[in-house]
């Protein structure tokens, strides 16, 4: 299993998969938002999205699991 | 003069603003989030008073608070500063019906500089010239791509409520524009409200040079000459300096005259800046007008030595402007550099703690900053920390003191853009004055490349 994690403090603007998708490594999951950028997250795994752990509009601090690939 | 004025702003412009109202006799009273309760803003003010939590829906832009703060403490005017409601026609006009004074233009001439597409408009017909395209709004892409092709590739698709680069994109063929069209547009219409979009002709390599303007309520109004603003990343403007390498007397009186004729063709009060682009034969276009005080004013003030915030004080409170354009002097060069909280290569944001902070001094060395060592820097604002305006007796001495500046500032704890910024100044197209806006791309890039977050 592979989790994704935020790079740094934000908030959640978009999550771009849902669970059961086919991700690829590389691919955009999740898009922050910090000090009004948008930052995408990548997976650095492929595989099935198996579990989203936040919502849009949450705020993250940097290391928090934001997905789970398996 | 007034007595009281609230500042609708954070961070070191909130600082800024202070000062001057002190040097002036005028109380404070300052207003913050949540996640701003420590900063050297609150301590300044002579009042403060929290607005609202961290994110700045629900607080630095939380309009009715804001006037009600303004009512309890007795403020007789507000200055927003710039960003957050420095913008927002809505905000003024709220201000002038409780009677309480904006800093700034009227809210008609806030809203009409706020649509590009009606500024584009309003500038044409005085007689200012705007950058080829058109000045209405698209009803679709085919429209898009008609308009384009008739305009001829490159061309810009821009937002009219856009800003920050948001909602803007260069496209080559119509295949690129056909792909950028829905994307803006969304992009556009969610964080501005409005999805208007407008095709601008590509100018190829331009610089961007603005000219200050101050306009008093009795019809005075004068230029503060220019300052060039090419160094971005992001579209946003890294480094400014004042005056133009570029300009020569001649194009710097022709920006400077027909500046001053927008401003009072639209009736404009206040502080505001035009933007040009100006292009490698000194012609030069209408971007669009910013209808507050600019991150980047200190540049003017040191080389004309005009507290700008004061005449904005001046102004708001009914005194007519003290001097003429001929009494405005331009005395040696400036330059200001943004100290952002960002990794220096891939521009990503860097909040954190500053675990350490230690500043350059000389006479010649200005800090606007609101954050020292222990400061925490959140992720809920812009990533600007502080600026470091120097000054020299030309162009070249001004870079030389700023390296050495650069140099000698020290931030740990978060990533600066300090080392990107030494890159600029010490590059030598910077030093003969080749700055245009495709500077940070044509010779930083190697270092800016894309790294995958």
């Amino acid at each position: 299993m592979h989790e994704v994690v935020a790079l740094m403090a934000g908030n959640v603007w978009k999550i771009v998969v849902q669970v059961g998708d086919v991700v690829e490594e590389g691919q955009d999951v999740v898009i922050l938002e910090s000090m009004k950028m948008e930052i995408p997250i990548t997976t650095e795994a492929g595989g099935v999205v198996k579990a989203i752990r936040v919502q849009e509009g949450d705020f993250v601090n940097e290391g928090d699991v934001l997905l789970e690939i398996e | 003069m007034f007595s009281k004025v609230l500042i609708a702003n954070r961070g070191e412009i909130a600082l800024r603003i202070i000062r001057t109202c002190q040097k002036l006799g005028i109380q404070t009273v300052a207003i913050y989030s949540e996640a701003d309760a420590d900063s050297l803003h609150v301590k300044q003010a002579d009042e403060a008073y929290v607005v609202g939590k961290a994110r700045v829906n629900e607080s630095y832009l939380n309009i009715e608070k804001i006037i009600s703060i303004a009512k309890e403490t007795k403020a007789e005017a507000i200055h927003p500063g710039y960003g957050l409601l420095s913008e927002n026609a809505t905000f003024a006009r709220r201000c002038e019906e409780e009677g309480i004074v904006f800093i700034g233009p009227k809210p008609d001439v806030i809203a009409k500089m706020g649509s590009k597409i009606e500024a584009r408009q309003t500038m044409a017909e005085a007689g200012v010239p705007i950058v080829p395209g058109i000045s209405f709004p698209l009803a679709d892409v085919d429209e898009a791509a008609n308009v384009a092709s008739e305009i001829g590739y490159p061309v810009m698709l821009k937002a009219s409520a856009g800003g920050g680069g948001i909602g803007m994109q260069l496209v080559h063929d119509e295949e690129q524009l056909r792909k950028a069209f829905e994307g803006n547009k969304s992009r556009a219409a969610s964080f501005f409200g409005d999805g208007a979009m407008y095709v601008e002709k590509y100018i190829d390599n331009p610089r961007h040079i603005e000219i200050q303007l101050l306009a008093d309520a009795y019809g005075n109004c004068v230029y503060l000459w220019e300052r060039e603003c090419s160094i971005q990343r992001r579209h946003q403007k890294v480094v400014e300096e004042a005056p133009s390498p570029f300009l020569d007397e001649e194009t710097r009186r022709e920006m400077g005259e027909a500046a001053v004729r927008a401003a009072k063709h639209i009736g404009y009060t206040n502080a505001g800046t035009i933007e040009f682009l100006v292009d490698e034969q000194k012609n030069f276009y209408f971007l669009e007008m910013n209808t507050r005080l600019q991150v980047e004013h200190p540049v003017t003030e040191e080389i004309t030595g005009i507290d700008i915030v004061e005449q904005q004080l001046r102004i708001a409170s009914g005194e007519p402007l003290s001097f003429t354009q001929t009494e405005v002097k331009r005395e040696g060069h400036a330059i200001e550099v943004r100290i952002y909280a960002e990794d220096p290569n891939t521009f990503f944001p860097s909040p954190g703690t500053i675990t350490s902070l230690q500043l350059p001094r000389g006479k010649h060395i200005r800090h606007e900053i609101a954050v020292q060592s222990g400061s925490v820097v959140t992720p809920f604002y812009d990533p600007m920390i502080a600026k470091c305006i120097v000054k020299g007796g030309d162009r070249q001495m001004a870079i030389a003191n700023m390296i050495t500046a650069l140099h000698e500032y020290k931030v740990e704890g978060i990533k600066t853009n300090i080392p990107m910024l030494i890159d600029v100044l010490t590059h030598e197209a910077f030093q003969q004055g080749h700055t245009t806006t495709n500077f940070v791309n044509m010779y930083l890039s190697k270092k800016g490349g894309k790294t995958h977050a």
